[in-house]
C-alpha cells in the first residue's frame, strides 16, 4: 500500500512536470513527448511498472476495507469523529474515483478511443537535421480541453487527487515509520502543499485553454 | 440532576442485544460516572430487573478496567479521562447519554457493556515482556539509561490497557496499543536484546487476533486516557520493517 502510493505519487509529480511543459510551445511539448515514447522497451516497460503500482494499489486498499469492516461488524448508535481529517475519511471514495478516472483518462488521451480524430494529429520534428514525423500531442491536449466537459471532469478528478494526497502522503510518513510529534505537523504540512501543488500543477492546463490562454496552434 | 439513559443490554454472549431506555433522578453533579451507574443498579434490582453489567476495579484510572463508549466516545471524551474519573458535572440536565459497550469483533460482549478484552492478553503474551533471571535481581541503578529515554518510556508505560483506543478506531485497529507496549520495551536497554523477535511476534498476534489496520486517522491518540501519542505508531512500523529486513537478510 505505501509502496505503491510511493511510486504513484511520484509519478503523479513528474507527470505534472511533464504537462506543464505545453506552457513552452508546441514544439517543446510535442519533442519531450517524442522523447518518452521513442524507445518501445523503456515506454512498454514504464508502463507495466505503472500498471503493476496501480493495480497492487487498488487490491491492497480492497484488502485493507474488507479486513477493517470485518474487525468491526457492529457499528456505535452514535459514530463520532474527534480528529480525524475530511480527507483521511475519504480516502475509499477519492480512491475509488481515482481509478475511474484512471481508465477514463487511459482511454482518452493514451489509447484515444473516446476521440479517434486525435489519431490523425500529427507534428514534424527537427531530429539531427532530419525531418521526424510525431504525434502531435500538443493540438490534441488543446483541442481535448476545449471541450467543457472534459476540463470539467478533469479538474474535479484532480480536486480528488489533491485530497487523496494531502492525507496519503503525510500518511507515507507514519507508515514508514518515520514521523513523531515533533515532526507530524511539518509532515502534515508538506502532504498539503504536495497535493495542492499537484493539483494547481495539473489544473492550470485546462485552465489556461478555457481561459484562452493557450490556443490550437494557427 | 435528571437523566434519561439509552443502555446496550445483552444477555449472553452470543444473543443479540438492544438499547433499553431508563431515567434516573437527583444524581449528584460530583458523582462519578460509575456511581451514577451503581445508583441506576440499586434502583433496578429494588423494582426486581437485572442489574446493568459493566466493568470496573479501581476507580481511579490506574487499571483500565473500565471502559464503555458514553455517547459515541470511548470514555466519554474528557481528555486524558478514563470513565471512571469521569464526573457528572460533565453532563446537563435532562440530558439524554448513550451507553455502549465497547465495539469490535475481537472485544465480543459478554454481558451488557462488558467485553472480553482477551485479545490484548494475547498480544502480550506474544512479546510484552523481557525475559531475565528473577530472585537475585540486580541493583536497580546499574544500568545507566539517559533522562530523556527514561521518560519516554515511562510515557508509554502508561498505558492501562484498557482497549478506548481500539473502540475509538473505525478500523478496530490494536496499533496504538500494541505500539505502546513495543515503544516501551524496544526503547530501554533492557528490552533491547529481545527487540525484534517482540516486535515481529507481538505484530503477528495483533493480526491474528483480528484486529484492524491502522488508517491514520489518530481517534485511538485522542480518546486515550494515558494520552499515548501517534509516534508509538510509527515507532513501531519502523521497528517492525527493520526486523523483517533483518530477518529477511538472516535467512
Ligand atoms: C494517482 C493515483 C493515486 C495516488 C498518487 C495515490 C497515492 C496514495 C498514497 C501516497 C497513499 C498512502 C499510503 C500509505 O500511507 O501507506 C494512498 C493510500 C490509499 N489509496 Fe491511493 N493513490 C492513488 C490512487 C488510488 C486508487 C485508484 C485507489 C482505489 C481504488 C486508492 C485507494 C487508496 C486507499 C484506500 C488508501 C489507504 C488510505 C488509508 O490508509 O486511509 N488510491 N494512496
Ligand atoms: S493506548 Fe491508551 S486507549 Fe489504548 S489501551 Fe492503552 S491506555 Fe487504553
Ligand atoms: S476502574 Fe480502574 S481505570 Fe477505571
Amino acid at each position: 500500500m505505501a509502496l505503491s502510493g510511493l511510486i504513484l505519487a511520484g509519478f503523479v509529480f513528474v507527470h505534472m512536470l511533464g504537462n506543464l511543459q505545453l506552457f513552452l510551445g508546441q514544439e517543446a511539448l510535442n519533442s519531450y513527448a517524442y522523447k518518452l515514447q521513442s524507445i518501445p522497451a523503456v515506454l512498454w516497460g514504464f508502463r507495466a511498472f505503472l500498471l503493476l503500482a496501480t493495480v497492487t494499489h487498488v487490491l491492497t486498499a480492497i484488502s485493507l476495507v474488507r479486513e477493517n469492516r470485518a474487525a468491526r461488524p457492529k457499528p456505535n448508535a452514535e459514530e463520532k469523529f474527534i480528529q480525524a481529517t475530511f480527507a483521511s475519511r475519504g480516502m475509499g471514495l477519492t480512491g475509488a474515483l481515482l481509478f475511474a478516472f484512471i481508465v477514463f483518462h487511459v482511454l482518452h488521451y493514451t489509447v484515444r478511443i473516446t476521440h479517434p480524430e486525435y489519431q490523425d494529429m500529427h507534428y514534424i520534428l527537427e531530429k539531427n537535421g532530419k525531418e521526424v514525423q510525431v504525434h502531435d500531442v500538443f493540438t490534441m491536449m488543446v483541442s481535448g480541453f476545449t471541450e467543457k466537459w472534459i476540463s470539467g471532469t478533469y479538474i474535479v478528478c484532480m480536486a480528488m487527487l489533491c485530497l487523496h494526497l494531502t492525507h496519503g502522503v503525510s500518511s507515507l510518513f507514519q507508515t514508514i515509520g518515520i514521523r513523531n510529534t515533533a515532526w507530524k505537523s511539518r509532515l502534515d504540512g508538506l502532504a498539503i502543499a504536495y497535493g495542492w501543488t499537484v493539483f494547481i500543477g495539473f489544473v492550470s492546463v485546462p485552465m489556461a485553454v478555457l481561459m484562452g490562454v493557450i490556443n490550437l496552434p494557427g | 440532576m435528571n437523566l434519561k439513559l439509552k443502555i446496550w443490554r445483552q444477555d449472553t454472549s452470543d444473543g443479540s442485544g438492544q438499547f433499553k431506555h431508563y431515567e434516573i433522578n437527583n444524581v449528584s453533579p460530583d458523582s462519578s460516572f460509575l456511581e451514577m451507574l451503581d445508583m441506576l443498579n440499586e434502583q433496578l434490582v429494588e423494582s426486581g430487573d437485572q442489574s446493568v453489567a459493566f466493568d470496573s476495579d479501581c476507580r481511579e484510572g490506574v487499571c483500565g478496567m473500565c471502559s464503555l463508549t458514553i455517547n459515541g466516545i470511548p470514555h466519554g471524551g474528557h481528555q486524558g479521562t478514563t470513565t471512571c474519573q469521569l464526573h457528572m458535572r460533565s453532563f446537563s440536565d435532562g440530558q439524554t447519554i448513550t451507553i455502549e459497550p465497547f465495539r469490535a469483533k475481537s472485544f465480543p460482549v459478554l454481558r451488557d457493556l462488558v467485553v472480553d478484552r482477551g485479545g490484548f492478553d494475547e498480544i502480550i503474551q506474544a512479546g510484552g515482556f523481557i525475559t531475565c533471571r528473577t530472585g537475585s535481581a540486580q541493583d536497580a541503578n546499574e544500568i545507566p539509561i539517559p533522562k530523556p529515554l527514561a521518560d519516554d518510556a515511562f510515557d508509554f508505560a502508561a498505558c492501562i490497557g484498557c482497549g478506548a483506543c481500539v473502540a475509538a478506531c473505525k478500523n478496530a485497529s490494536a496499533m496504538l496499543f500494541t505500539g505502546a507496549k513495543i515503544a516501551h520495551l524496544n526503547s530501554l536497554p533492557q528490552g533491547k536484546a529481545e527487540k525484534d523477535r517482540r516486535t515481529l511476534s507481538m505484530v503477528s498476534k495483533m493480526d491474528e487476533a483480528g484486529f484492524g489496520n491502522c488508517r491514520n486517522y489518530g481517534e485511538c491518540s485522542a480518546v486515550c486516557p494515558k494520552e499515548i501519542p501517534l509516534d508509538v505508531i510509527a515507532k513501531m512500523n519502523r521497528d517492525f520493517a527493520v526486523a523483517s529486513v533483518k530477518g529477511f537478510i538472516s535467512k
